[in-house]
């Protein structure tokens, strides 16, 4: 109880006040500049799950692709264009009509950077971290994924330095999509298996 | 004038381990959401890299190590960036870059930091730097639960499973984490029935498949 009551002080500096002490106090010693900050802002800003969608669609449509992808995926996303940090070695899992794959990271954050971008809140939350390890078909169908008892469901924990990325089966009706057109069904979400690729029709 | 919390004291498996814990609700999903959604979450992000990449202040397993060690508390009501920039300063003021005083001046108020490392923090595992297991084969997750870093989480020690991949030689980070042996290991992905990690689990063919360096492991049949 006390500590309880030690941890709720009044005059805590607010979390924008902690992160520009940090960052001018860095500055001004000259250990870092605005220069590297922007460098690292940047490099995330440019990590996107529509990279990997765009691995994705390439993969549904290049078998030649799929069997790089499957069998190397950190150089097949590296032909793209898609390398950096958090993508040394990525594995990329195919789902299939009896198997569905999904990613989680129990113990942080981790995620193929390159290929997902940043990981999202949802991503982050206790809730998942603590949730799909032990009952994904509830936290699935919570997120609006209903999965029959004949589908097995594997669930990849990122305990080391593997990052995955997940192949969704390719949404039926899509015969004539051109590859632009299947990288705009695949989301951060499909990406993470919390969701099926979208629909044509959507 | 700043009162501060009393620090928590060193502790062992932390609450970082999450997997399998219950009480948790439901998981929303924010569409089209952006990479940050407050400046202060960008500049966070990139202080985290600049600090190892430029400065080389510390490294990755140091800085996963010193986020585990905030108190429980903090860490579960904290946003994710939040414990990015706790365990990120926690490090550069105790390898002396930067003082709590210093900050917390300039911050107008208290700066909550990490608690300390434990003073016995690596559990004794021998040094696997050859592969022991393949493809097939049945392994254990030892009952090892040291008070400083690990990546095994606490849902699969004790457990069987079967090895379906060997990844490449990565760092050893219970090592890593804490100025020890430098070493690389490979690791496995290991496949655990779910039924086998959770006693309440409904018969399923579903499955955990954990990343798990070599030293982790041993023989079952």
């Amino acid at each position: 109880m006390s500590e309880q009551n030690d941890r709720q002080t009044q005059n805590d500096a607010s979390i924008e006040e902690r992160v520009a002490a940090t960052r001018a106090a860095l500055i001004d010693a000259g250990r870092i500049t605005e220069a590297d900050l922007e460098h690292f802002a940047h490099m995330a800003e440019d990590w996107k799950p529509e990279n990997g969608a765009k691995v994705v669609a390439r993969a549904w449509t290049d078998p030649d692709f799929r069997a790089r992808l499957l069998e190397d995926a950190t150089s097949a996303c590296a032909e793209m264009g898609y390398a950096g940090p958090q993508g040394e070695y990525i594995v990329a899992l195919e789902d299939t009509p009896d198997r569905h794959n999904v990613i989680v990271c129990t113990q942080c954050s981790c995620t193929a950077w390159p290929v997902l971008g940043l990981p999202p809140d949802w991503y982050k939350s206790p809730a998942y971290r603590a949730r799909v390890v032990r009952e994904p078909r509830r936290v699935l169908s919570e997120m609006g994924l209903e999965l029959s008892d004949e589908v097995a469901v594997r669930v990849w924990e990122t305990s080391a330095e593997t990052r995955y990325m997940v192949i969704p089966l390719r949404p039926k009706g899509t015969q004539a999509f051109t590859e632009d057109a299947l990288a705009r069904l695949v989301t951060r979400e499909a990406l993470i298996g919390v969701a099926l690729a979208n629909p044509p029709t959507r | 004038m700043i009162t501060r919390r009393v620090k928590s004291g060193a502790h062992m498996d932390g609450i970082h381990d999450l997997g399998g814990t219950q009480g948790f609700g439901r998981i929303d999903v924010e569409a089209d959401e952006p990479t940050f959604h407050q400046p202060w979450q960008r500049t966070t992000f990139a202080l985290m890299m600049a600090t190892q990449i430029v400065m080389r202040s510390h490294n990755t397993d140091e800085y996963r190590h010193a986020i585990e060690r905030m108190h429980p508390a903090h860490y579960l009501l904290a946003d994710y960036y939040e414990r990015v920039l706790t365990g990120t300063v926690s490090l550069l003021v105790e390898k002396g870059h930067l003082s709590q005083a210093e900050l917390e001046q300039r911050a107008g108020g208290v700066f909550e930091l990490a608690g300390p490392v434990a003073e016995q923090p690596m559990a004794e595992l021998a040094p696997q730097v050859t592969p022991r297991f393949s493809v097939g084969d049945r392994v254990r997750v030892l009952t090892i639960s040291p008070a400083g870093h690990i990546r095994a989480p606490k849902f699969c020690r004790g457990h069987q499973g079967t090895v379906i991949h060997r990844a490449p030689r990565f760092r050893f980070p219970d090592t890593s984490a804490h100025d020890g042996e430098r070493r690389k290991e490979h690791t496995y992905h290991v496949e655990f029935a779910s039924t086998d990690l959770w006693s309440d689990e409904r018969v399923t063919n579903d499955s955990v498949i954990v990343d798990l360096w070599d030293s982790y492991l041993e023989a079952a049949s």
